[in-house]
């Protein structure tokens, strides 16, 4: 080994260790909140700010407590309230994304461009200056003031209504099916319905998948919305706006860790949902990208 | 042979069969169809279409006698009868009377408009279809029955089947409510006329007025914000967009190990809920957090001492824009990720013959490369960051308060999103919150519409099908 070539290998030692010694601080950054709320889950002693880091001592309890003591705070309510909305919402949405993606990409009409243009317009005003006058509108059907399950619907109807605007992720994935094998099973006499549901459909399970489960995540991370709709009714509360409220000044001492155990309980399903799109996820937008 | 069949009902071409033609070369059935709707189908034996035409022109007049006048005369005076008490002349005796309210009159205003809107297209179809039946019979072909149409629902007219919920939809609860709230910044809807109690008015631009006026209280409030939110939508998407790559790029490198591990760690956190990380985050950075108490314990600062994370301007600004590094790395890593693995080696074999260090090879390569793969994904991330709700709101809620600032509705990290939160829901200020919804609507529109029309993939659309 001559003396020019050590030297490269040692500057390429030196090179790796500087990279992972950062990524290990990277890494340390990334994961201190996730870690710092799982050992409060767990953690004895209540409060929200304490005078050390690690905790004097662990329990269950606090999960416990959230999944039993329903009085004050009702998680497991919310948890179905949450649920029930995400699957209606889902399925709706599923319905109205994978329709319009599919006549964006395939069909061609008239009004097909200026669709296109309008989505992109209404995409840039900010989504929560008609959540006023949508809540109006909901109150003038009737949602708002009747039965509290009626505002469930109205959740409902406000995460899926728009569903047909968020169509450029499947379109681009239709866009890549070739097109020979539509016009093979037109020659064979079949509708564009049956092409739609009999050729698109079997081999779109990816982007089926992809739409179905961020359809579905929608209604356990948006909080907005549910806080404006739902109002004060803790009955009626979404998981968001309940854990959110856990941190109002007169619960925090008290439920803080409540608070951790339910961020956690919420997460996992989350997490795990998430993982599992996750090459979805990427193949989407590089395929959304492509051109 | 079925593809002839399918051609059936397509004869005439797209752009024969319009309005006009049908209004200029139509017969007399066709014009008569213009008043009576279906005329011109009934006559040629489409009976069923005919009379469901028939049938919405009929409900459409009858809503507009019974509803419809009156709500666009409410619209136009957006009431005039205030609730409260009143002096009977007959009885001399005060009474209750429930007045207009002014909020409804412009909703239902704008119902109606948006019925007639439909009324109008629906107007055209009808018109399209008698021209078209007398055009398919004037040139001895066939005319569909109702059967037939039925069935070009599942074909040449799937699209009308597909789009029509999903359009509903988004007509109802989209676009009329963006209607309404467009329309809410020309009136005086604020704290001082609430309704039921009181009426608001039109007053034209005069809201406009308020907020450009940088003497006033309102305007003193309006431009800080706006340059607060362009520096903040500069910063959170470029940094993202930079460190994410560099990320991916340290990751994706020869001598990195545990590739996939790395990569784990960093995903973990966008798969955690964002409003429980960042909920996490801020009671994590209070003065007695666990970050200053980590700082303590380890001896960096005294007992009592705290960083100012939200307390102070500077500071809160800058420990926004880092959190949501902590947010927006991960993603930009995990999309990076794969267009990287896309770049030619021979690129890099080449730059590396002519002696470029990393830095030179990242500006050179794959700076450009990325660009141009993502350069419509980053106009995206730019305008969810003007309209990025979440992170302000869930971090610092907008604080530290500024007194200068409009009856103090906006603090210095507040973006016009969330300034249009605080002052419609907490200050009740419709009107300027509707202001400020159109004003942000016209920057990003300003900014994408200057990037699309240079970004190839939105010009050449159909290319790459």
């Amino acid at each position: 080994m001559n003396k020019k070539e050590k030297s490269m290998s040692t500057r390429k030692l030196v090179n790796n260790i500087i990279v992972h010694v950062f990524l290990t601080v990277l890494a340390i950054i990334w994961v201190l909140p996730i870690a710092w709320v799982v050992l409060t889950a767990f953690r004895k002693e209540p409060g929200s700010y304490l005078t050390y880091i690690m905790p004097k001592g662990y329990t269950l309890d606090n999960f416990i407590n959230l999944l039993t003591k329903t009085n004050v705070i009702n998680f497991p309510r919310w948890f179905m309230n949450t649920l029930i909305v995400a699957i209606c919402s889902c399925i709706i949405s599923t319905f109205f994304v994978l329709s319009v993606s599919y006549c964006m990409s395939r069909l061609r009409f008239s009004f097909r461009k200026t669709y296109m243009n309008i989505a992109l317009i209404l995409g840039m005003f900010p989504g929560f200056m008609s959540m006023i006058a949508v809540y109006y509108i909901l109150k003038g059907i009737g949602l708002i003031d009747g039965p509290g399950a009626l505002k469930l619907l109205s959740l409902v109807i406000v995460y899926s209504a728009g569903a047909g605007l968020s169509f450029y992720v499947a379109k681009g994935f239709f866009d890549t099916i070739p097109k020979a094998l539509d016009e093979a099973a037109y020659l064979d006499g079949a509708t564009k319905f049956q092409v739609f549901t009999k050729v698109t459909m079997p081999l779109s399970k990816p982007i089926i998948v992809y739409t179905i489960l961020t359809t579905f995540m929608a209604p356990w991370l948006d909080f907005i919305f549910a806080k404006v709709i739902i109002g004060t009714n803790t009955k009626y509360y979404t998981v968001a706006i309940g854990l959110w409220n856990l941190l109002e000044r007169e619960y925090i001492y008290k439920y803080f860790t409540q608070f951790a155990a339910g961020a956690v309980l919420v997460s996992i399903p989350v997490a795990v949902l998430f993982m599992f799109m996750q090459k979805y996820y990427v193949d989407g937008l590089s395929g959304a990208v492509k051109g | 042979m079925a593809i002839f069949g399918k051609k059936k009902s397509e004869v005439e071409s797209y752009n024969e069969i319009t309005v006009m033609n049908a209004l200029k070369k139509g017969d007399m059935n066709v014009k008569l169809s213009a008043l009576i709707f279906g005329f011109g189908n009934i006559v040629n034996k489409q009976i069923i279409k005919g009379l469901l035409f028939l049938l919405v022109e009929v409900a459409y007049i009858a809503y507009m006698i019974l509803v419809g006048g009156k709500t666009i005369v409410d619209f136009i005076t957006l009431g005039t009868k205030v609730t409260g008490s009143q002096l009977n002349p007959e009885t001399n005796l005060m009474e209750n009377v429930i007045g207009d309210n002014s909020m409804l009159c412009l909703l239902y205003g704008v119902v109606t408009i948006f019925i007639t809107a439909a009324f109008i297209l629906f107007w055209r179809e009808v018109i399209k279809s008698a021209y078209n039946t007398y055009l398919l019979k004037q040139r001895g072909k066939e005319i569909p029955s109702f059967i037939d149409d039925i069935k070009s629902l599942f074909d040449t007219n799937l699209h009308k089947t597909l789009m029509a919920l999903p359009l509903i939809g988004i007509v109802v609860f989209t676009v009329m409510p963006l209607f309404f709230m467009i329309l809410m910044a020309f009136t005086n809807y604020d704290r001082d006329h609430p309704v039921p109690g009181k009426l608001f008015d039109w007053v034209g631009l005069e809201n406009f007025g308020r907020i450009f006026n940088a003497q006033s209280s309102l305007g003193r409030t309006f431009w800080p914000v706006l340059g607060w939110t362009i520096v903040w939508a500069i910063f959170a998407t470029f940094l993202n967009y930079i460190m994410g790559m560099v990320l991916a790029i340290i990751i994706n490198r020869e001598g990195t190990k545990l590739k996939a591990m790395w990569r784990f760690i960093f995903v973990l956190t966008i798969a955690v809920p964002q409003f429980v990380s960042l909920l996490i985050i801020r009671t994590m950075l209070q003065p007695n957090g666990a970050v200053n108490v980590l700082l303590r314990n380890l001896g960096l600062q005294g007992q009592s001492d705290y960083l100012p994370f939200f307390a102070d301007v500077t500071w809160a600004r800058v420990t926004i824009i880092i959190v949501n590094l902590w947010v927006g790395i991960p993603y930009t890593m995990l999309q990076c990720t794969g267009i990287l693995q896309n770049i030619p080696a021979e690129l890099y074999e080449s730059a590396k013959v002519d002696g470029a260090n990393a830095v030179i090879t990242f500006f050179k390569i794959t700076l450009p490369y990325m660009l141009f793969v993502t350069a419509p994904n980053l106009i995206t991330s730019f305008i969810g960051n003007i309209n990025n709700f979440n992170v302000i709101f869930l971090l610092s809620g907008g604080q530290p308060s500024c007194a200068e600032y409009y009856k103090g509705t906006a603090g210095k990290t507040d973006l016009l999103v969330t300034w249009l939160y605080k002052i419609t829901i907490n200050n009740k200020d419709y009107n300027l919150g509707a202001v400020i919804g159109i004003l942000t609507f016209v920057i990003c529109a300003t900014v994408s519409l200057i990037v699309y029309r240079n970004t190839g993939s939105y010009k050449n659309e159909e290319e790459f099908q």
